[in-house]
């Protein structure tokens, strides 16, 4: 039997430290609503989506009652649109978009993601209508996200969408101008996706996935700060092995979870995403883990160390709590969902350059980076290159959730509420890559996929 | 099923037989009791068994959940899963 001291462990986790379930996510396979008219297909997913997840928000909520475990996010991910929507005859997919809103209103999930596309080696007709509706889409839609794929370490970088991206992360802005550019905090472009990470915004069904599937992503950035309080000053075997514990008791509440919500809505259990996710909350930042490692100020020299340990012994703890591991499983560093990253931009410690390598050791890539309005589609493009090149070349999931905001400059501040939370606009490197995004095509695949 | 109550606060009189009221009432049977006071503080564990209980555990933590907030205290009840999980592999 467990102890009392056990007991309260676990209730202070949750009380002071911020733990939680931060979503458990239904994954919906759209494949057999395809429909050649555009209201059929819409009317087929709305259908097939408000029933499948009927009891979805119901279900997640006596669960957080029965064990105490707050369980902020219920969400939905469903198959790729432009996979799910390749055969209707139409040349926008926004009121698909709409459907796929309604449906989310209806089921009251805070978010449902799939406005997605596949397309690291090229596009299809599917591919290109729905690049060309993102803007739109995610300016008359409130709960959907929308997610690209366009490079892997196993086929390259599809530098065509790379420029195209640019403009639609510009244009998204544009369309959303009245809410701070609230539209590109919805809009993930993606290397080496996976097709089974429950968190917003970049999820989807995978097209490898069955007909549905319950997947959990954990959280507790707090819980591991607190315990690293316990080691101050003690060598790095001693920070890893505390993290690694931390990591594996908040994985096993995941995974408590994630069966619970598998046996009660009868839907298989996919995986637990093993990440360390911030909220602007006081306490539940993933910065202020390193600045208790011992870095003055998050983006300090010594920051991207302090960040590979921490996400390495994340993975190494959370692997053996879970039976099925998988999603971006890593340490999340969102800027403006990140109390402490948003001090740090503030206090001039952290910078997009600094954010870029510290991306290549940890979970995703630049997430949530507000920057100056008048940066341009070129640039950003640029940046997206540059992050897709750097989960190409080392065989990880990057990511780029880039918020170009309207009339805004570096020394602004930039509100979008919630858990999307607020933050800093940091400046970019003036210097342009025109001539380079122009030149498009396929950046090759590297000599490491070559791995049969 | 097994339930863990959890009661923190001001130690006063009447805090367990309150509890074990509640619990007898609703025919939960109490299988382990641990309390200590610490600088005044009162901390209690109390593991139970709902197996013949006439209510559901949402019911059970609204009704500690009143009575805490009567007496200044925090009381809780949890599915012991979530212990569980996290303290035994």
């Amino acid at each position: 039997m467990f102890t009392i001291a056990d007991i309260f462990e676990t209730n202070r986790m949750i009380a002071e430290n911020n733990l939680d379930v931060r979503t458990i996510t239904l994954g919906i396979s759209l494949r057999d609503c395809g429909h050649p008219d555009l209201k059929c297909f819409c009317d087929n997913i709305y259908e097939k989506i408000t029933r499948t997840a009927e009891n979805l928000v119901k279900t997640g909520e006596q669960i957080e009652t029965e064990f105490g475990i707050p369980i902020i996010n219920k969400r939905i991910s469903v198959t790729p649109i432009a996979i799910a929507a390749e055969s209707v005859k139409t040349d926008s997919y926004v009121p698909i978009a709409e459907a796929l809103d309604r449906a989310a209103k209806a089921v009251g999930v805070n978010f449902i993601g799939g406005f997605s596309a596949l397309v690291e080696k090229g596009y299809t007709k599917g591919d290109i209508i729905l690049i060309k509706s993102i803007p739109e889409a995610l300016a008359t839609t409130e709960r959907v996200c929308s997610s690209i794929n366009l490079a892997s370490t196993k086929t390259g970088i599809n530098m065509d969408c790379v420029r195209e991206m640019g403009e639609i992360v510009k244009k998204t802005a544009e369309l959303t101008r009245d809410r701070d550019a609230l539209g590109c905090a919805k809009l993930v472009i993606f290397a080496n996706v996976p097709g089974d990470n429950p968190f917003m915004a970049g999820a989807f069904h995978g097209i490898g996935e069955p007909e549905t599937v319950i997947n959990v992503g954990v959280s507790g950035p707090g819980v591991v700060k607190r315990a690293l309080e316990e080691v101050k000053g003690c060598d790095f075997s001693v920070v890893a092995e505390t993290i690694k514990k931390t990591a594996f008791k908040i994985t096993r509440t995941g995974q408590l979870v994630a069966q619970e919500a598998s046996r009660r809505l009868g839907v298989p259990f996919g995986i637990v995403d093993l990440s360390l996710a911030p909220t602007p909350a006081v306490g539940d930042s993933v910065a202020y883990i390193l600045e208790e490692m011992g870095i003055e100020s998050c983006g300090a020299p010594g920051t991207t160390a302090a960040l590979a340990l921490l996400n390495d012994a994340v993975k190494k703890g959370g692997l053996m709590a879970s039976s099925h591991v998988g999603g971006l499983s890593g340490a999340f560093i969102p800027v403006s969902e990140d109390a402490g990253m948003i001090a740090a931009v503030e206090r001039g410690s952290l910078s997009l350059e600094k954010l870029e390598a510290m991306t290549c050791v940890c979970s995703v890539g630049l997430d949530m980076i507000a920057v100056p309005g008048d940066t341009t589609a070129n640039t950003i493009s640029a940046i997206i290159a540059d992050e897709a090149a750097i989960g190409m070349i080392n065989n990880k999931t990057t990511a780029v959730r880039i918020i170009p905001v309207p009339g805004k400059a570096v020394g602004d501040h930039v509100e979008f509420g919630g858990l999307l939370g607020h933050s800093p606009i940091l400046a970019v490197n003036q210097f342009k890559a025109d001539k380079f995004i122009a030149r498009g095509g396929r950046i090759p695949a590297p000599i490491r996929s070559l791995t049969n | 099923m097994k339930v863990v109550v959890t009661i923190v606060g001001q130690d006063r009189v009447g805090i367990i037989a309150t509890v074990s009221r509640i619990l007898a009432e609703n025919n939960i049977n109490i299988l382990k009791i641990n309390q200590t006071i610490l600088d005044g503080f009162f901390n209690m564990v109390m593991i139970a068994d709902m197996t013949e209980s006439k209510v559901q555990l949402a019911t059970l933590q609204q009704v500690l959940g009143e009575t805490g907030n009567q007496m200044g205290l925090q009381m809780k009840a949890q599915h012991e899963d979530i212990f569980r999980s996290m303290h035994r592999i």
